[in-house]
């Protein structure tokens, strides 16, 4: 299959003691997340990608041959439409914050590729405009990442690559540069591939994801999608297991700071978000935050009381937990209860139940702004 | 007492010497900083064994290596048929060999500091500059050149003022001809052994308050761009 729109990759090889065999195919558009723990290979293969290792192996993006080691083709990264933005942000210390996204975007401009983004308009996007007089010296880390990030955008690449953007910032800089990441995949059309290790980032923002352990993958596909399998293990293991659901903003109580969603008719009580009514948020809920209950229980404080159907359900005979797949209406839950509860409700599939949810359980992280692209 | 203390006498040797740094530092630069590149940057098994050869003049005796740029340099060595082609007999006892000279004698002193320059800026800037499409000839100039600056401007004021130091290989192959070998460190010893001490007075104290200018200059540099850049 030669899809135009489309990754094709394929790495096989040795690096001391690590070995690297995978092989996938992802969507050229929205973001793709490459997940796994650390050591898994994900740096790896972006530097693969990127074209800064060369792993025997074959790779084409959008039709056009990259790599392909039966032909001896092998494009040197500035041959390739990459743009990569590193761990560090690796901002070039002799050249202002101007001159720093003037790079890629002058050398661009010169090979002839007709811009797709504004100069001025990706600086508006990422809130530079005030900063780039400033040397990179004088920027703080999340600053510094968002010229690293804008940099890259305007190199004008086919495909941005990002590895683990937020790894060594703090809380409050990584949560900006989310919303900045949010706005790109909202406002631009550049495909992202993004390397992390951790669920909580690559479910609020990526489309479809790769999932890597041990140089191998594991499986790939929409996040909905893998997040609601029960039978990966997606590496933070059972705490961070959840999966996600897309809801409209269908009202706002500013008397007690809520936040009222619809989910396919369904309603969801959220503690109080700033975005306007209609607009499309995802949630990640993650299955240790979900209860489970055959009759709707009344006089609650819960205030998420979702109708649904068990779908599936996996005991883990070593542990006292199973988890159960639930449909409701729409999306899908996991909830993670005690295997003697499970008995307890006699819950197999097609069971009809309740599934409970905390609005606690949505604190900032776990929300996402959706971008609808196309 | 005539030509005792006349000091028009004495300028000949300065410009001489001067020329011959600046000369010498154009082609350090131009020769070294190949080398220190592919020093920094090569994987090669043999890297160190190179490091090592352009380092030998720092321990060499300047007569040693004197010794070995005169044969290379005389009739039957290689710079005796370069000569050749412009019809003289060597190049020995010329402009042009105590140029040579120098450039190997100071090369060290060029090298290590550009080298170590491009080794502490590492891999990542050249890596960005290639995801932005330099090209890796492009990267050298707009990324690893302006990066290594401080290395350049060390290497080059070694350099220069190593040759201006230099006696030793100068003497072996260069002689001591006025306008075209005789250097001022070779006017202050030719002074002194015919006992001019006034002339040896004014040329040997302004080798120190220049020496001492620019070890000052170059020390006051770079701790002021230590601070500011990065």
């Amino acid at each position: 299959m030669l899809d135009s729109d489309s990754i094709e990759a394929a790495f096989r090889g040795q690096l001391g003691t690590f070995r690297l065999d995978v092989e996938f195919v992802a969507p050229l558009r929205g973001i793709t997340a490459l997940f796994g723990p650390s050591g898994c290979g994900k740096t790896t293969i972006l530097r693969c990608l990127a074209g800064l290792r060369r792993m025997p192996g074959r790779l084409s993006v959008s039709g056009k041959t990259w790599q392909d080691d039966s032909s001896d083709v092998f494009l040197h990264p500035h041959q390739r439409s990459v743009g990569y933005v590193f761990q560090e942000p690796s901002l070039f210390p002799h050249l202002s914050v101007r001159d720093n996204l003037m790079y890629g975007w002058l050398r661009s401009s010169r090979a002839g590729s007709h811009p797709a983004l504004d100069f001025s308009e990706v600086v508006e996007l990422m809130g530079l405009a005030s900063l780039l007089d400033r040397s990179p010296s004088a920027l703080s880390g999340g600053e510094r990442q968002r010229v690293a990030i804008a940099r890259a955008l305007l190199a004008q690449p086919r495909l941005l690559l990002m590895d683990e953007p937020l790894a060594g910032l703090d809380q409050v800089a990584k949560e900006e540069i989310l919303l900045y990441i949010e706005t790109l995949h909202e406002k631009l059309s550049v495909p992202v591939l993004y390397v992390s290790h951790d669920l909580r980032e690559v479910a609020r923002l990526a489309d479809s994801m790769i999932v890597l352990s041990a140089g191998r993958k594991v499986c790939d596909g929409p996040v909905q999608e893998i997040l609601e399998r029960l039978d990966l293990d997606p590496g933070d293991g059972e705490f961070e297991a959840g999966v996600i659901l897309e809801a409209r903003v269908s009202a706002h109580d500013p008397e007690f700071r809520m936040t009222r969603l619809d989910h396919h008719g369904q309603r969801i009580v959220i503690p109080g978000i700033d975005l306007a009514v209609g607009e499309y948020i995802r949630l990640r809920i993650r299955a240790r935050d979900v209860a489970l209950a055959v009759a709707k229980p009344s006089a609650i404080s819960v205030r998420n009381i979702l109708e649904g159907t068990v779908l599936d359900a996996a005991q883990d005979p070593d542990t006292a937990f199973a988890e159960v797949l639930v449909d409701v209406g729409g999306g899908r839950l996991r909830a993670r209860i005690t295997r003697e509860a499970l008995q307890d409700l006699g819950l197999v599939a097609g069971s009809p139940v309740y599934a409970l949810i905390k609005s606690i359980s949505f604190d900032r992280p776990v929300i996402g702004r959706v971008a609808r692209v196309t | 007492m005539s030509g005792l203390t006349d000091p028009n006498s004495l300028w000949p040797p300065i410009w001489l010497t001067l020329k011959l740094a600046s000369c010498s530092t154009i082609l350090l630069l131009l020769i070294g900083t190949p080398i220190a590149w592919w020093l920094a940057r090569t994987r090669a098994r043999w890297r160190e064994a190179i490091a090592a050869f352009v380092a030998l003049p720092l321990v060499l005796p300047p007569t040693v290596l004197g010794f070995y740029l005169l044969i290379a340099l005389g009739p039957v060595g290689p710079g005796g048929w370069l000569a050749g082609l412009a019809g003289a007999r060597t190049l020995a006892f010329s402009f042009l060999g105590i140029v040579i000279g120098s450039v190997v004698y100071s090369l060290p002193f060029v090298v290590q500091p550009i080298r170590n320059s491009f080794e502490s800026s590492g891999d990542r800037p050249l890596e960005v500059a290639a995801t932005l499409g330099a090209t890796p000839w492009d990267a050298f100039w707009s990324v690893a050149v302006p990066l290594a600056r401080p290395g350049f401007i060390t290497g080059a004021v070694l350099g220069f003022a190593h040759t201006v130091g230099e006696f030793g290989v100068v003497l072996m192959i260069g002689g001591n001809i006025p306008g075209e070998t005789k250097v001022l460190s070779i006017a202050v010893y030719e002074l002194v052994e015919t006992l001019r001490w006034t002339e040896a007075h004014l040329l040997a104290g302004g080798m120190l308050v220049f020496s001492f200018a620019v070890i000052l200059s170059m020390m006051v540099l770079q701790k002021r761009m230590g601070s500011g850049g990065a």
